[in-house]
């Protein structure tokens, strides 16, 4: 067992470190306008928006490992950095690269990975998140094409995404609904599509979350990925992915409320000592560095079964369970820790609370998560075999020039 | 200009960045009870003017096509300033270690350099930051161009133009006034300014080239150099004295008042 990362992993952090300290500002100031920050040219222009892919598909070759660092450097800046990967990265470009055939990956893979063109996942529905078998937006096969009526909802870049992946209903009679599902690349710039942005929300403010409406869209049988009434798995396998980003996020979200709850506490004196040195702050800041540690061995490991071929269902669920709880635990505690100053965004740790109350719902509700867990304990639950496996992490394979 | 071509001169430059490692500039440095110099747990980097001196140097071969070769003097810690340099885009690297070299000073380091030089040979343009942030004397630059015979530009902020066929460059150098333009030939030796422009992000896959990067090592032998000598030494480190600061509000009714009060504390002080 080796515990140590590599020379490539710490310069990769290295470098998106700094591209996330250089966001900070903008983010503040999105943040506090309620519009998205426009920082997409730039991650694309650096090559993140790449990262998990092989170097033939237009990615840069960096491993599920490297996806997971450079989630938790972005999202210890602001949630909305790490959102982009989730999305673009997550739900939609490694769900082609996992499922989709040669044609699609050299169409829609290649432009995703470079980042000239960008994805998003659009699952959720107004009436249906959790109880996803039971989507309502319908696909009706015809001739050569499907028609796709219905609306999306919660969906992450919805007004700046050029692709989505959608799960639609293609069979309204299938004896178990999560049968009569299929999963589509389509392109959001096709007529009968309208989408905007949701506003009032709590949290990533800084970032797009919007809805999609699809009227009659017309989609290419060629853009369906996998086998029809395969939907509902490939979309939880997306939903692995999105979840590994959002696990590895909030790791980044607890240890940006650490490193400011440390700050602070040097900093802030009350009663004639540093508030560091009161048993009861000593407590917020112990648990948030055991949190810490705690997610990201959990986020590690499930980066280490992906980039092994080992299926990561099982520790992805655990991992964003985990993490996204303990990183508003933290959120919350680093708050308490700033008092009236904490509540204000003057200080970062109000942004962090609003971001990480968020993340509990999205990616897999807690409640979702906690019965996943009972049921892999129980043995009610256990992973089959899929029938096309996430591609391992090969270095030599995923470096390959074209 | 190095003939290599058997028609004439070759139009693509050969290029040496040295760089240094230094601690972070977040680190504390500070002297510890034993007189040496520390910087607890911070990390090491690549020092942060030579950032601009690689990305002038990555610059000038983009311009002018040609080579850069990154060149580093320490143990295995300076492999961090070289993988940074690697990463942003230098074609290769050189690591000087040699024992003898423990003690150094600015002197003995462009002893060194000068040696590697000519060692590589055929080199046109040799950039540095314009200091170390750890040492700041900004010496070693203008003594490796002495040593070498070559002339030396320091703080340049642009090129105008480099003319590898014609051997001549001029370039634009940082002084308080402004800007002095200067016309040289070439081989020279460039110190480079923050003007300059921002150094650029390490892309990914220079990160990856970097990190596999196997990067040789010249000892003092395979320069056919004796250890140079050091002339300056350091008897004794001290931590500057603490300041005491006093912060004091100065009240009054209006922001005049206020002003008025400051103006007459300036000047009793004599700040001003």
């Amino acid at each position: 067992m080796d515990f140590a990362l590599t020379q490539e992993h710490k310069m990769v952090v290295d470098m998106v470190r700094k591209f996330a300290a250089e966001a900070v500002p903008i983010i503040r100031e999105y943040d506090r306008k309620h519009e998205p920050a426009p920082l997409l040219p730039r991650m694309a222009e650096l090559g993140i928006l790449g990262v998990g892919i092989p170097v033939k598909y237009g990615g840069q070759g960096l491993d599920y490992i490297s996806l997971g660092l450079v989630c938790e450097e972005l999202e210890y800046a602001d949630s909305t950095l790490r959102v982009v990967m989730a999305v673009h990265m997550g739900l939609c470009a490694q769900t082609i690269f996992h499922w989709g055939t040669e044609e699609q990956k050299q169409q829609y893979l290649v432009p995703l990975a470079q980042g000239e063109k960008i994805g998003c996942g659009a699952f959720t529905e107004p009436g249906h998140g959790s109880d996803f078998a039971h989507i309502q937006m319908s696909a009706r096969r015809e001739g050569d094409y499907y028609i796709l009526n219905g609306e999306k909802m919660w969906i992450s870049l919805a007004t700046l995404a050029d692709y989505a992946i959608v799960t639609a209903r293609t069979n309204p009679e299938a004896e178990k609904p999560h049968r009569g599902l299929s999963t589509f690349i389509v392109d959001l710039h096709s007529p009968g599509i309208k989408r905007g942005d949701i506003k009032g929300k709590l949290g990533v403010r800084a970032g797009s979350t919007g809805w999609i409406a699809f009227q009659d869209v017309k989609v290419p049988v060629e853009n369906r990925l996998g086998e029809e009434g395969e939907g509902f798995k490939i979309t939880m396998s997306a939903f692995d992915r999105g979840r590994y980003t959002v696990a590895s996020g909030a790791v980044g979200l607890i240890r940006a409320a650490l490193d400011a709850s440390v700050r602070y506490a040097r900093e802030r004196e009350t009663f004639g000592v540093p508030i560091g040195r009161h048993q009861l702050i000593k407590q917020k800041i112990a648990r948030m560095a055991r949190d810490y540690e705690m997610g990201r061995l959990l986020y590690l490991e499930a980066g280490w079964q992906m980039n092994q071929g080992l299926r990561a269902t099982r520790t992805t669920s655990m991992a964003k369970w985990f993490a996204t709880e303990a990183a508003f635990q933290a959120a919350n505690d680093a708050v308490q820790i700033h008092g009236a100053y904490g509540f204000s965004d003057e200080y970062d740790v109000e942004r962090f609370f609003r971001n990480a109350r968020g993340s509990i719902i999205y990616e897999g509700s807690s409640e979702i998560h906690t019965l996943i867990q009972a049921d892999y304990a129980l043995g009610y639950r256990r992973d089959k075999p899929l029938r096309v496996e996430l591609p391992p992490y090969d270095p030599e394979a995923w470096q390959e020039e074209l | 200009m190095n003939p290599s071509t058997p028609n004439g001169w070759r139009c693509t430059l050969k290029i040496l960045v040295f760089v240094k490692v230094t601690p972070d500039t977040a680190a504390t440095v500070k002297v510890d009870e034993a007189g040496n110099v520390t910087w607890g747990d911070a990390p090491l980097v690549l020092n942060p003017w030579d950032e601009y001196a690689v990305e002038a140097a990555l610059q000038t071969k983009e311009a002018h096509g040609g080579s850069v070769t990154v060149v580093s003097m320490g143990d295995e810690s300076a492999l961090e300033a070289i993988r940074r340099a690697l990463a942003m885009g230098c074609n290769d690297a050189i690591r000087i270690e040699d024992p003898a070299l423990a003690e150094d000073d600015s002197l003995s380091t462009a002893k060194v350099l000068k040696a590697v030089v000519e060692k590589i040979g055929d080199v046109d343009m040799v950039f540095f930051g314009r200091q170390a942030i750890d040492g700041d004397t900004g010496l070693t630059p203008p003594q490796t161009a002495r040593l070498l015979g070559w002339p030396y530009i320091g703080l340049v902020a642009a090129f105008r133009e480099i003319d590898p066929d014609g051997g001549q460059f001029t370039a634009e150098r940082t002084i308080e006034e402004g800007r002095q333009v200067l016309s040289s030939r070439l081989p020279a030796v460039v110190s480079v300014a923050k003007d300059f422009g921002e150094p650029r992000y390490p892309s990914f896959m220079g990160i990856r080239k970097a990190a596999r990067a196997k990067v040789p090592v010249w000892s003092l032998a395979d320069l056919g150099l004796e250890a140079p000598a050091v002339k300056v030494r350091l008897p004794e480190l001290q931590n500057p004295p603490k300041r005491e600061v006093v912060c004091e509000f100065i009240e009054g009714d209006t922001p005049e008042e206020i002003a008025e009060k400051l103006a007459d504390k300036i000047l009793a002080e004599k700040v001003l």
